[in-house]
C-alpha cells in the first residue's frame, strides 16, 4: 500500500505523519509537494497539520487552490482514503470535500494538550479497529478548531453517520455537538482536529492513534484482497 | 483604476469568539453601552480596469471563491 503525505508551504506535522505511517504500518510513504499534479500511485493521502500558506486570510483558504488539491478531489471521487488532520481538516472543509467551516476556539486560546475522544463511528476505513463508544487519548493543538455547520448540515451528518469522533468531557474549542472529526457520506474522506500521528507510542503519552493507521491498512488489504502478513 | 474595499464579517447567526472577548473587555473598561462586537477583515484591492460593472462581477466572484467563506461569513464591498 502507498501512502502520500502532502506538503504545503507551512505544513509542520508532515514529518510526524510520515513517521507515524512508517512505524505503524511499515508501508511505503512519500512526501508529495503541493504543486504535484499526479497522485495516481497513492492509496491513502494524508493532509497534515501546520499553517499552510501561513493561513493568511483563513486557515486552509489558499491551500485549497493548490494544484495538488484537484488531484485530491479526483482521488476522493475514486474512493481512495483521504485523511485531513488539523490544518488538513481545515483544507478539506475549505475545499468542500467535507461540509462546514472552522471558527476560532470559543476560549480564544491556542489549546495544546491531550484530549479524550469518543469513537462514534467505526464503520469507516479509518476507525474500524476501534470499538464503538471507545474513549481514546489523542492530543490536540489548534487555535481554530471550533467546528461549525448549520442545522440542516448537522441533521444530515447524523442521518448519514458522518460524525466519527466527539470530544469526551471538556470540549476544548466549542465545536457544534462536540464534534472532533467527521467523514464524507461515502466514508473515504476523514477530517479531524486532534493529531493521531502524535499518539503512536507510549513514549508520546499515548498509543491510541496507532489503530487509525492500521485500520487504513487493513481496510485497504480487505478491499484489494491482499493477504495479511 | 478602480479601488475595491472589501469587508468580511462573521454572520450574525454564527458565534464570533473574538468579538465577544473584545465586548467583554470594553464592558470591564466601563463601556457598558456596547451591545455587540463583530470582528472582521478589511481588504483593499486595486483593480486594473475602469469598467465598474465588470469590476463588480469580478469582485463578487473573488469574494465567493476566496475572500469570504460563505458558510460562516458575510461580505460587502465598495468600488471607487
Amino acid at each position: 500500500m502507498n501512502f502520500a503525505v502532502l506538503v504545503f508551504p507551512g505544513s509542520n506535522c508532515d514529518i510526524d505523519c510520515y513517521k507515524a505511517v512508517e512505524d505503524t504500518t511499515e508501508q511505503s510513504v512519500e512526501y508529495v509537494w503541493h504543486t504535484a499534479t499526479d497522485l495516481s500511485k497513492y492509496d491513502c493521502i494524508i493532509l497534515p497539520g501546520g499553517f499552510s500558506y501561513g493561513d493568511y486570510l483563513r486557515s486552509g483558504a489558499i491551500s485549497r487552490f493548490a494544484p495538488v488539491m484537484n488531484e485530491v478531489v479526483k482521488a476522493a471521487e475514486q474512493g481512495k482514503y483521504i485523511i485531513g488532520i488539523c490544518n488538513g481538516f481545515q483544507i478539506l472543509l475549505e475545499s468542500g470535500l467535507l461540509p462546514g467551516a472552522m471558527r476560532i476556539n470559543d476560549t480564544v486560546k491556542f489549546r495544546c494538550h491531550h484530549s479524550d475522544l469518543k469513537v462514534q463511528n467505526n464503520t469507516n476505513p479509518f476507525t474500524h479497529e476501534y470499538k464503538i463508544g471507545e474513549v481514546i487519548d489523542i492530543p490536540i493543538a489548534h487555535m481554530e478548531g471550533n467546528y461549525y455547520c448549520d442545522e440542516t448540515t448537522l441533521a444530515s451528518l447524523k442521518t448519514n453517520n458522518q460524525i466519527v469522533f466527539t470530544y469526551e468531557g471538556e470540549n476544548p474549542n466549542g465545536s457544534v455537538e462536540n464534534i472532533a472529526g467527521i467523514c464524507n457520506e461515502k466514508g473515504n474522506v476523514l477530517g479531524m482536529m486532534p493529531h493521531p500521528e502524535r499518539a503512536v507510542h507510549e513514549l508520546l503519552g499515548s498509543a491510541d492513534g496507532k489503530k487509525m493507521f492500521t485500520s487504513v491498512l487493513s481496510a485497504w488489504r480487505e478491499k484489494n484482497g491482499v493477504a495479511i502478513g | 483604476m478602480i479601488k475595491a474595499t472589501v469587508h468580511v464579517t462573521i454572520k450574525q447567526s454564527v458565534l464570533d469568539p473574538q468579538g465577544n472577548t473584545v465586548q467583554g473587555a470594553l464592558h470591564s473598561m466601563g463601556f457598558e453601552e456596547v451591545n455587540d462586537v463583530r470582528i472582521g477583515k478589511y481588504m483593499e484591492l486595486s483593480l486594473d480596469t475602469t469598467d465598474k460593472n465588470e469590476a463588480e462581477k469580478r469582485v463578487t466572484e473573488m469574494c465567493e471563491k476566496l475572500l469570504a467563506n460563505t458558510v460562516i461569513e458575510d461580505y460587502r464591498f465598495e468600488l471607487n
